[in-house]
């Protein structure tokens, strides 16, 4: 897949068209076409198998570790062919930031946590302290995690409690610089309370990244959106106004799954 | 309500039963293990000394100690571990990092498991025929520390492709989005959560090899030598073949003398082996995931 969706339109981050992915014989998405606005939240919705973690996975290349996933059509990301033949897989990931359903913090200190894609991707250089230091604290302070953790950064991240780790995981996103955020279900392994912590920390984000993310809660859909998009079965059904869809959905798919007719 | 009732009691009679039976196989599969162990320390342990350990056999091997025996199994481990352990790991890291997962990584795997099953003596004859002959190595401690090498090869690699399979994908993937390349996550994350993993398969291989006899036989152990090898080309005596020399080859040996070999081979696959053990609980306590 060479192609490029055509459009160089800089206010989309993210642009399919004709996106089609098999898990070997099984079809998984189907003619998918996105455009995802920049700079704003956007949610997805649908019942459980629609594709939606599949979505951000081959929005990200990480679904072609798997041996058996073809995958037809054009993604763009910030206006550029991510599937192109020059394209360092490397870029990319570091132009696309995923925070996953369940924390995974790596089993080092916070702070090196943090800094972790910091010296991976300035692995030629030196970090001074200093700098390494403001590093940590921009990134925690950003997540709203700062003043936690100020005083144990050398402890392991792993003894974090779910909504500290998440939100650790979001704020080592941050020094690679990353223009979009996709989080897979980032609240579905924390308590209400966290999950409104999590939610506020994506609420403040908004303007600064793109953020792409997916739910199953449809309140928090609602909240936390600008722009909607509801799945089904692979394919897309309806993609507008947060607002709008959930007051005036389009199609009756969509008024069914919100209204809660579906798994 | 609560009283026992004849359906019951059969049930308490059958559990009782069972358990005696199955304790019982228990004991008996212990025993011998026990009897070893006792006999070898009973008869052996009035051997060990200093002068045991640290002098070369003398009057034809019926008096003196053990130390070019010793050395030479200490030596003979060492170089097969510098073989086998980068080659093993390597390996491994392959399978498990790099390979797809298809039929020809599927079979490979499966040859690697079947090595493990192959016998011994087999493993000395392709020894002798590659390191001995065709690689001109002659009978030497590197021939017989290849044949070692290639013998505790499949440990290596299935006991290092376990530990990094137990670290889990979900740190592998944390680290490709960030924008870590396959080996800088391999490096800064899976190598460091796998390596006590590795290190105690290591020490099952070192403890392996260690005892073998078969393999080192015919390419590079020696019954008898005055002096202590000069280098790797040199032939060397070895725990394990001097064990079965002066149990079996020698007249008017002592009887004591094999059990104080038996007890220092033996007392180093112990060791070893708790190593290991201590190893892997230190490990499964430390982890937090
Ligand atoms: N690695 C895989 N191999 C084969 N099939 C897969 C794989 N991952 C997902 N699928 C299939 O693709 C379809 C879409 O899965 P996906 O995980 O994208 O759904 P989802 O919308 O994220 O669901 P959920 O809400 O449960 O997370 C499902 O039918 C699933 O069984
Ligand atoms: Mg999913």
């Amino acid at each position: 897949m060479n192609n490029t969706t055509g459009s160089q339109d800089a206010g989309l981050a993210i642009h399919t068209e004709k996106l089609n992915l098999w898990y070997g014989t099984f079809q998984a998405l189907f003619d998918v076409d996105l455009k995802i606005k920049q700079g704003i939240i956007t949610s997805m919705i649908g019942p459980s198998g629609c594709g939606k973690s599949t979505f951000l996975r081959s929005v990200n290349r990480i679904n072609e570790r798997l041996g058996y996933v073809r995958i037809t059509g054009a993604i763009d990301v910030m206006g550029e062919n991510i599937y192109a033949p020059g394209v360092e897989l490397v870029q990319v990931r570091k132009q696309i930031g995923m925070v996953f359903q369940r924390p995974n913090p790596l089993p080092i200190s916070i702070r090196e946590n943090v800094l972790f894609g910091h010296r991976i991707h300035n692995a030629a250089t030196k970090t001074s302290k200093s700098e390494a230091d403001d590093i940590v604290e921009g990134a925690l302070k950003t997540v709203l995690l700062w003043d936690k953790v100020k005083d144990r950064l050398d402890t392991k991240a792993t003894g974090l409690s779910l909504e500290e780790q998440q939100k650790l995981c979001i704020a080592r996103l941050l020094p690679v610089k990353p223009g979009v955020l996709l989080m897979d279900e980032p609240c579905s392994a924390l308590d209400p309370k966290g999950t409104e912590a999590v939610e506020e920390l994506i609420w403040e984000l908004r303007g600064q990244y793109t953020i792409l993310i997916v739910t199953h809660n449809m309140a928090q859909a609602r909240r936390a959106s600008e722009e909607c998009i509801f799945m089904l079965m692979g394919k897309v059904v309806e993609h507008s106004d947060t607002g709008k869809m959930f007051v005036t959905p389009e199609n009756k798919e969509t008024s069914d799954y919100i209204e809660g007719r579906y798994g | 309500m609560f009283e026992t009732t004849s359906i019951n009691k059969k049930n308490i009679t059958q559990q009782k039963l069972v358990r005696i039976g199955l304790g019982t196989m228990t004991g008996i599969l212990i025993l011998p293990v026990a009897l070893i162990l006792g006999t070898l320390i009973y008869k052996g342990a009035p051997m060990i000394s200093f002068e045991f350990l640290f002098t070369g056999p003398t009057k034809g091997m019926t008096a003196g100690g053990i130390f070019p025996a010793l050395l030479g199994t200490v030596l003979l481990v060492l170089v097969a571990l510098l073989a086998s352990v980068p080659l093993g790991v390597a390996a491994a890291i392959y399978l498990s990092e790099y390979a797809p997962d298809n039929w020809f990584t599927r079979s490979i795997n499966l040859a690697i498991i079947n090595l493990a099953g192959v016998p011994s003596i087999v493993h000395a004859l392709f020894g002798v025929g590659a390191f001995v002959i065709f690689f001109g190595f002659g009978t030497s401690i590197l021939a017989a520390s290849l044949t070692l090498a290639i013998m505790t090869l499949p440990v290596v690699i299935v006991a290092t492709r376990e530990s990094l399979q137990a670290v889990p994908m979900s740190f592998r993937e944390a680290c490709w989005n960030m924008g870590a390349t396959r080996w800088q996550t391999i490096r800064r994350v899976v190598l460091p959560n796998a390596v006590t993993g590795i290190l105690t398969g290591v020490i099952l291989e070192v403890s392996r090899t260690a005892g073998e006899t078969a393999p080192i036989m015919f390419t590079g152990a020696a019954f008898f030598l005055p002096l202590l090898p000069q280098g790797v080309l040199d032939q060397t005596m070895a725990l394990s073949l001097h064990l079965f020399v002066v149990s079996t080859q020698v007249p008017n040996m002592p009887e004591q003398l094999p059990f104080g070999v038996a007890l220092v081979l033996i007392s180093m696959v112990l060791l070893m082996n708790s190593l290991s053990i201590a190893l892997r609980m230190y490990l499964r306590g430390k982890k937090k995931w």
